[in-house]
């Protein structure tokens, strides 16, 4: 004899508008320490750079009590406060560059001008999107957009190949990584995609080695995602890219189909291309090798990116240098690629740590939403989202502390670069959404749809 | 700026990014929702209080006033089905104006994945606000309070309806 008891979700829009002023004042706070660090006075534009995040977080918190009144109230938080301390460390590592003069990196004024775009796109998803099963009727155009958003850096002329990697294109002198996008649009096809097909993707075929195998016949879709990934790496020549939208698809199926050999099925397909590359790519190979040994003197030179990073890491040691006192600008690319070596420098493994729990909060939310949410479009499309922003941690730190080898992904809201960060805000749009579906009382469910409906209820006994 | 107040703000940092994250877990810690299966034993302290506090007067206004607090959104006033038994326990539907069909076919609002259950097996309907459970013809058959039903019986509030493995219960007014 068991009983049910349920418990429904309270809005929690005070707590979410506190945290957001928690957010912004540590996040403002960052960048005041690191003009205090680097220059021992204040920054000029300290009050612009404040108010301004205020404003952008009123204006966030306002189109969230309006249109999304439930969602998850720790989402925004803690997306405001990793974006903030981004700007922060660009702003650090930018100040290093011109007091030392090794590089050269642009200050955070790009950075800043990119989160108020992206705060305006994550508004706008908020505000126009009613409901996310809308999204599920562009399932094939997503499937286009994507498909030609991921080739774009392949055109003659538009596209401009960087580090050994044939991922941006360039127009009028702003360069984008369309992949950034394609990958939204991928989240939202496969999640279409596999919500009408997981009864037969889930059907049980023979059993080899203890596993249970799906049919043969079923093989197709993910031969498909595993050709399409296979076209990325070659033309491209970029691990990174190929590896998330591979495993986004192989994360979406296994969620879909609750079926384990699903993921063995995907890491062992994914082993052939990976020796490829590590094999026959030169800067594939490189990596491997800088993984494996980048402090011996052979080494030494191919490797200085990460054995830089690596000396910022011990650099910065358990409680970090303080922010604006450490050097990041040894390493290269220290405001993009190696921006976790940059933080794990100037904040300490503690504070290294307090990043990576962010990252783990703000993944666990839309995980949850996921399984809050009851219809199964919304379930793979957060699940899915949740999953790409994990593997993008993962890639990146792990390359960075030498877990795995180095591949280019960009960390999200940290990184520098404008085509990340603008669509991570999208993401965190969506997933405001996704967490108001999932957390508001079925009462509630769709307001202002509910006349409609009961019109129609009674015109159909009539 | 003296050294040790550079030092000072630089561990207060560290400390107010930990300070974050500790009430980010807190506020999740308080914001728990859905449903959670509670195991019903004689020996459970909430039944041995309520037949005690019944006979008071002032007890008892009490002992009502204190599930209203409890619930966390009053205004809610809807039938929900719970399932409370079977493979999908724990499940709870609220129930619109749109009748339910339950059974082991995907088109089913709650799909069942029981071998003793039919692809149509029940349908739960509303006539003249109240609640109906209607047989549709399974093989096993569907039964209301351990008996057998033909056709389409009232579903009251707490009754146990049984459909293989699984059983269902009504639950009426605010969540």
């Amino acid at each position: 004899m068991a009983t049910v008891v349920s418990y429904t979700a309270r809005p929690r829009r005070l707590t979410q508008g506190l945290l957001l002023l928690a957010a912004v004042i540590i996040g403002v706070g960052a960048y005041a320490l690191v003009g205090l660090g680097r220059h021992d006075e204040l920054p000029e534009n300290l009050m612009t750079v404040g108010i301004g995040a205020l404003v952008l977080v009123i204006a966030l918190q306002v189109a969230v009590m309006w249109r999304t009144p439930y969602a998850d109230p720790v989402i925004l938080p803690i997306v405001v406060l990793l974006n903030l301390l981004g700007i922060a460390m660009i702003e650090s590592i930018h100040g290093a560059n011109t007091i030392y003069e090794i590089r050269s990196s642009a200050s955070a004024d790009r950075q800043m001008l990119w989160a108020v775009v992206g705060v305006g796109l994550c508004i706008a998803v908020v505000v126009l999107l009613r409901d996310h099963r809308r999204l599920r009727r562009y399932t094939w155009i997503s499937a286009v957009a994507g498909g030609v958003l991921l080739l774009l850096p392949l055109v003659p002329g538009l596209g401009s190949a960087r580090n050994g990697s044939q991922i941006w294109i360039s127009i009028a002198g702003y360069s984008f990584q369309p992949a950034e996008l394609a990958k939204i649009a991928f989240a939202i096809f496969f999640a279409g995609y596999l919500v009408s097909r997981r009864d037969t993707l889930a059907l049980a075929g023979p059993k080899v080695l203890g596993i249970q195998l799906p049919r043969w016949s079923d093989f197709g879709p993910i031969l498909v995602a595993w050709g399409f990934a296979m076209a990325v790496l070659v033309f491209q020549t970029d691990l990174g890219t190929s590896l998330m939208f591979f495993g986004l698809f192989v994360v979406m199926l296994y969620v879909a189909t609750d079926r384990l050999s699903w993921l063995i099925i995907g890491a062992v397909m994914f082993l052939p291309p990976a020796v490829f590359a590590a094999t026959q790519m030169g800067h594939v190979r490189t990596r491997i090798t800088c993984w494996l040994d980048p402090l011996s003197s052979e080494n030494y030179s191919s490797c200085m990116q990460i054995s830089q990073g690596l000396f910022g890491l011990s650099n910065g040691g358990l409680t970090g240098a303080g922010l604006g006192e450490g050097r990041p600008d040894v390493v290269p690319h220290a405001e993009s690629d190696f921006i976790f070596a940059s933080f794990a420098e100037e904040l300490g493994m503690v504070g290294a740590f307090a990043l990576l729990l962010l990252y783990l909060l703000l993944v666990q939310r839309a995980i949850r939403a996921a399984v809050g949410i009851s219809d199964g479009f919304g379930t793979l499309l957060a699940g899915g989202l949740g999953f790409v922003m994990a593997l993008q941690v993962f890639v990146v730190v792990g390359g960075v502390t030498r877990v795995i080898p180095l591949t280019g992904l960009t960390l999200p809201f940290l990184a520098a670069g404008g085509s990340s960060l603008v669509c991570n805000w999208i993401i965190a749009g969506i997933l405001v959404r996704l967490s108001d579906a999932a957390r508001r009382p079925a009462a509630r469910q769709v307001p202002g749809a509910a006349p409609t409906a009961a019109r129609r209820d009674s015109e159909v006994p009539a | 700026m003296s050294e040790l107040t550079l030092v000072a703000l630089r561990l207060g940092f560290v400390l107010a990014l930990w300070l974050f994250v500790i009430v980010v877990v807190l506020v999740l810690r308080n914001d728990l929702f859905g449903t959670t299966v509670v195991t019903r034993s004689s020996r459970d302290p909430r039944r041995e209080q309520r037949p005690a506090s019944g006979p008071i007067g002032g007890a008892a206004a009490e002992a009502g006033a204190d599930p209203a607090q409890l619930r966390t959104d009053p205004e809610v006033t809807q039938a929900a089905m719970v399932v409370t038994a079977g493979p999908l326990r724990g499940t709870s539907l609220t129930l619109g104006s749109t009748p339910i069909l339950i059974g082991r076919a995907p088109e089913c609002t709650l799909v069942l994945d029981d071998d003793y259950a039919s692809n149509r097996h029940a349908r739960v309907f509303q006539r003249e606000g109240e609640w109906m459970v209607e047989d549709l013809g399974s093989t096993n058959g569907t039964l209301v309070s351990g008996r057998r039903i033909e056709g389409a019986v009232p579903f009251r509030p707490g009754a146990q309806v049984r459909i293989g493995r699984t059983e269902i219960e009504l639950r009426r007014g605010p969540r």
